[in-house]
Order: C-alpha cells, then sequence, then structure tokens
C-alpha cells in the first residue's frame, strides 16, 4: 500500500504541475452548467432536482474522461519513464492502482467543482439531497468504470492521440450496448441469453437508474467490479508492452 | 483499499510474490561475484538481440559494456535489472534471481536507463523524493541522502527548477543521482556521461571510481578512453555475443600498434632508414606516414611482432648506422583500432 500512496502522490501532482488540469477543470464545469440549463431545461421544468444535471453525465464523461486517461501510460511509453518506474521495486499493479486513484480522484474533484448546480436548487426549492448525494456518487462510480477503460487504451499505445480515440470508442462500445442500436444487431444471431448479457454491461442502464436516486447494487457491483477487472487487464497490457 | 477488492486468484497472481518463502537466496557460483549473467537471451521477431550472453561482475569492479549500435548492451541492461523479461537464461543480482525475486533485485541496484528519462514536470527535489520515497528510504536519512547526491552531482543550482527545463548535462546528472541515491550495491548505467561536457565527464568519471570500491559497476559506453580511465574490465559484444573480455590493458596489447616505434626521419635519408628498421630483430612490418611538416621529414612506422619489445633494438640500430633522428616515440596503440577489428567482421557477417 505504501508504493500506492506514493505513486498516488505523484500522479496527482503532475496532474496540477500543467494547466492542462485547470483547462479539463474548467471546460467540464462550463460543460456540465451549460447542458443542464439549456439543453435539460432545469428552470423550465419547474422540478427542484438535478436529473437534468445528471442525464448529460455519461456524455461529457465519453468524452473527457479518456482525455484525462489518455496520459497515463501513453506518456511515460512515449518519455521512456516507463523503463524507470518499472525498475524501481515495486509491483506493476501497484503502479497501475496508483495512477489510477490519483485520476479518479482528480475527477471526483472535478466533479465536486459542481456544487453551484446543487446550491441553486436547494436555493430555488426543497430538493431530496439524498438522491443528489447518491447521483454524485453514482456518477463518480461510472466515472471511474470510464477511466479503467481508458487507461487500458493509454497503455496498448504510445500516442496519447491513440490512446484517446481508443479509450473513447471503447468507452462508447460500453456506453451503448444496451441501447436498442446495439441490441438489435445482436439479438439478431445471438442467442437471448448473451445479448441479455451485453445489455447488462450498459453504463446507460446502470446510471439512469442511479441518477434517478435509486442506487441498484447491481449497479454498484457492475461498476465496482468492471473497474477491478480494467485494473487488471490494465497491469497485464503494461507488463506486455514494456520495452516494445 | 481498493485492492482488497480483488478476488483471492487475482491477487496471488499479481501479489503473489509476497507470499513466496524467502528463501529465494542463490549463492554466487563464482565466489564473490555481485552479477552473474547466465545464458541471457533476446529476440525481437527474427532478430535475436542477445545470444546467450555469459559473463559476471564481481565487488570492486567497474565493467565497461563495448559493442556497436544495436549489439544488445541496452537490452542485456533491461533483462539485468528486470525490465525486459529474457527469452532464455537470466541474471543473479546479489545473490537473487531477477525472473523468481524481480523485486529484490530491483531494490538492491540502480540504474540509469538509456537517455535518462526523467518526469518533466518534476523538480530534481521532488522526483528524487519520489525515488527516494519508493525505495522506502525514511524521513531522517532521506534528507541527509539527498544533500549528499545533490552536492556530488552539483545540482544545488537547478534543486527547485522543472526538469523540463534543464539543459542535457544537468538531466543526466539528475538520472545519475537518482541511480546512486540509495548507495546501491550494483550500479548498472547505460551511458552515463552521454551530453555532459569535458569537466562533467571527468566529475563522473571520478566519482564512479570513488564509489567502486564496495560495488559491482556495469556502464555501456561508445566513448573508449572513458573505458581507459575508469573501468577494471571491458566486455565488447557485437550481434549480441561477446567478442572480448579483459582489462582495457590487455585490450590494447591486441591492437596492431601496440608498443609499435614510430621514427620521425629527414626525408632524404627515409629510405635508409626503412632498410635499417627491416633488418632489427621482432620487427613484423614497416610503414612509412607523411611527416608533420609537410615534405621535408618523413614518418617510420616499425610494427613489432606479437609480445615483442622493439624499442631499445630500434634505437640501437638507427645510432649504428648514423641515421638522425628527429622524433622517437613509442606507440600504446588505440582502443578505437581493437575495438574496430573486433566488431566489424561481425558486422559484415551480418550483413552478408
Amino acid at each position: 500500500m505504501h508504493h500506492v500512496r506514493v505513486i498516488f502522490k505523484r500522479e496527482l501532482a503532475a496532474y496540477f504541475a500543467s494547466p492542462v488540469a485547470y483547462v479539463f477543470i474548467v471546460i467540464f464545469v462550463a460543460l456540465a452548467g451549460g447542458l443542464t440549463f439549456h439543453v435539460g431545461g432545469l428552470f423550465e421544468r419547474g422540478e427542484a432536482d438535478l436529473r437534468p444535471f445528471f442525464q448529460f453525465h455519461p456524455w461529457l464523461y465519453l468524452l473527457l474522461v479518456p482525455a484525462v486517461g489518455m496520459r497515463l501510460w501513453a506518456e511515460e511509453r512515449k518519455s521512456g519513464t516507463i523503463e524507470l518506474l518499472m525498475t524501481l521495486p515495486i509491483r506493476p499493479a501497484e503502479a497501475v492502482i496508483g495512477k489510477f486513484l490519483a485520476a479518479w480522484t482528480f475527477l471526483g474533484l472535478t466533479l465536486a467543482l459542481t456544487f453551484p448546480l446543487w446550491i441553486t436548487v436547494n436555493v430555488l426549492g426543497r430538493p431530496d439531497n439524498g438522491v443528489i448525494l447518491a447521483a454524485y456518487l453514482g456518477s463518480w462510480l461510472m466515472a471511474g468504470g470510464f477511466l479503467a477503460l481508458s487507461g487500458i487504451a493509454s497503455a496498448l499505445t504510445r500516442n496519447q492521440v491513440v490512446a484517446f480515440i481508443l479509450g473513447a470508442t471503447l468507452s462508447f462500445v460500453f456506453m451503448m450496448s444496451g441501447v436498442d442500436l446495439v441490441q438489435s444487431l445482436v439479438r439478431g444471431w445471438l442467442p437471448p441469453v448473451l445479448a441479455e448479457t451485453i445489455a447488462g454491461f450498459s453504463f446507460l442502464s446502470h446510471f439512469n437508474a442511479i441518477a434517478q436516486g435509486v442506487i441498484d447494487l447491481r449497479s454498484l457491483v457492475f461498476f465496482a467490479s468492471l473497474i477491478v477487472a480494467g485494473l487488471f487487464i490494465n497491469t497485464i497490457v503494461v507488463e506486455r508492452g514494456k520495452g516494445a | 483499499m481498493l485492492t482488497n477488492l480483488f478476488p483471492r486468484a487475482v491477487t496471488d497472481f499479481i501479489f503473489g510474490e509476497r507470499r513466496r518463502p524467502r528463501s529465494a537466496i542463490v549463492a554466487p557460483s563464482v565466489p564473490g561475484a555481485l552479477v552473474e549473467v547466465k545464458g541471457l537471451s533476446k529476440r525481437f521477431g527474427a532478430i535475436t538481440a542477445v545470444d546467450g550472453l555469459t559473463f559476471h561482475v564481481g565487488r570492486g569492479e567497474v565493467l565497461g559494456f563495448l559493442g556497436p549500435n544495436g549489439a544488445g548492451k541496452t537490452t542485456t541492461m533491461r533483462m539485468i535489472t528486470g525490465y525486459l523479461p529474457p527469452d532464455a537464461g537470466t541474471a543473479v543480482v546479489a545473490g537473487y534471481d531477477v525472473l523468481k525475486s524481480p523485486l529484490d533485485v530491483k531494490a538492491r541496484i540502480g540504474y540509469l536507463p538509456e537517455g535518462a528519462p526523467l518526469y518533466g514536470d518534476m523538480t530534481p527535489k521532488s522526483f528524487l523524493e519520489f525515488c527516494a520515497n519508493v525505495r522506502g528510504l525514511h524521513p531522517a536519512g532521506k534528507a541527509r541522502r539527498l544533500g549528499m547526491v545533490s552536492d556530488l552531482l552539483h545540482l544545488r543550482s537547478v534543486w527547485l527548477q522543472p526538469i523540463d527545463t534543464l539543459s542535457k548535462g544537468f538531466k543526466r546528472r539528475v538520472g545519475l543521482a537518482q541511480a546512486i541515491l540509495m548507495n546501491p550495491q550494483v550500479l548498472i548505467l547505460d551511458e552515463p556521461t552521454d551530453g555532459l561536457d569535458p569537466n562533467q565527464k571527468h566529475d563522473v568519471r571520478t566519482l564512479l571510481k570513488e564509489m567502486a570500491g564496495d560495488k559491482a559497476i556495469i556502464i555501456s559506453t561508445h566513448i573508449l578512453e572513458e573505458v581507459e580511465a575508469v573501468c577494471t574490465r571491458a566486455i565488447v559484444i557485437a550481434g549480441g555475443r561477446i567478442v572480448a573480455d579483459d582489462t582495457p590493458a590487455a585490450l590494447l596489447r591486441r591492437s596492431r600498434l601496440h608498443n609499435a616505434v614510430a621514427v620521425t626521419v629527414p626525408a632524404e635519408v627515409a629510405a635508409d632508414g626503412e632498410a635499417v628498421l627491416r633488418a632489427v630483430a621482432g620487427v613484423a612490418a614497416v610503414e612509412t606516414e607523411v611527416g608533420d611538416d609537410g615534405d621535408e621529414t618523413v614518418r617510420l612506422l616499425a610494427l613489432p611482432e606479437a609480445g615483442q619489445d622493439i624499442a631499445a633494438a630500434v634505437r640501437a640500430a638507427l645510432t649504428k648506422a648514423g641515421i638522425p633522428v628527429r622524433e622517437f616515440s613509442v606507440r600504446h596503440g588505440r582502443l578505437d583500432d581493437v575495438f574496430r577489428s573486433l566488431t566489424i567482421p561481425h558486422a559484415v557477417e551480418r550483413a552478408a
């Protein structure tokens, strides 16, 4: 655990060592706010809740989380620092977990900075703050799922642009697997059980429940196990990609 | 924390090493050897980068690792340090097998990878602190150790500057500082003086010599004078195989110019001089070089038969024949020539 903490601290500091972090935070908060008011119609709905805010999160994450995750490993491979990191007496899994936690914490921080919206609905009405808190946690958990996928994409290449596109594509596939568009393609030739399984991987289906304040244990387990499996695969990809 | 979420089988796979019995220490097959390389091989596709390399490095030795580009130096170092898995063979460092106990090996090696990669967004201070933290140096010793390496490598002036903004020489020295940070038993440095100016090169060589006493040091380099200056032993590899393993002095003796005698004589007596030199016992051949001052003088080069010392005999013969000598010197040969004669046949063979 000591090593995970050391890696975590270095990585988190690395985010804030460049202006990229601040640019990212501003873009995320501005987009989230803009979508909530102009597309989601927070005022027009006349209801004091944050559903118009949370419903756009999967789409925001689809673009923005791969942008955070793309540098995790691609940058190390490009600059050669991966050789430095992997010849320190740490296990690859510790580096993978430390880096993931740092990026996830950064995403959590960004998400927390949307708190003015929460203040807004509390000023305007009496929302169910328990539901809002649950939705925030669910959103963060989903961001972790996207991040785990982006981390794998980043470990596959030394080019950050490729990592971004790969990460976004991978995320899109997972996000949309429950939607009719994908399901109609799949149902024709796959046995119903498999089609259902694929639908079960859908970020959208899992998150829609959470956004409505329904904390379904299955959804929590889904995102948690997705993260764990993602980190596991990430470790293997990092190990195999060394020196290549 | 998060690792608790991993099923047992997965943690065993990733963290399994911790549960393995600690009896992993391997007795060295050569007494006193700190690094033992046993039949290391690595292929990249159709190319065999390293081909059954076997050697050992003892305490107090500074091994120069020489070879043309692409000979397999870096690949070998990467396998010893546990960065690349070998296709065959293994390396034992301070009694630990790199395949079986990679973390124990990594904890005992200070390594400067090729090109001295560093985290550019960090400062030398934060970077070295990070390395010290990862390696588990406790806080009291840390400040002292950081101060020590920053003084040794003259990093004080850039201590708080982002590494990205530093010159090549400073970057290389930050990399070196990282390698020697823990005062490791084994130092593996891939081109440690690349990009340094002559003064800095001198400093680093002095540092290496000072540290050599209780360590095994392996350096790879293209600079042959460096081998003569710091190495107690040199291994020349070409095409992934060892083509020479000797002391720098012994390698020099392989030069055809070793103990050759160069005599500068006036141009008008050059032919006579050449005849005299040819007649001396032990002289294998005589070559002429153009003298330094153009047409007036000629430099004759008497090449000895292997192992012969001909200087005294040449001098006596010239005096006896009454040939005026403007300049007289004994050549030691150059490592460059030896290096070329050892590695070029190989390059030709590979190209064919």
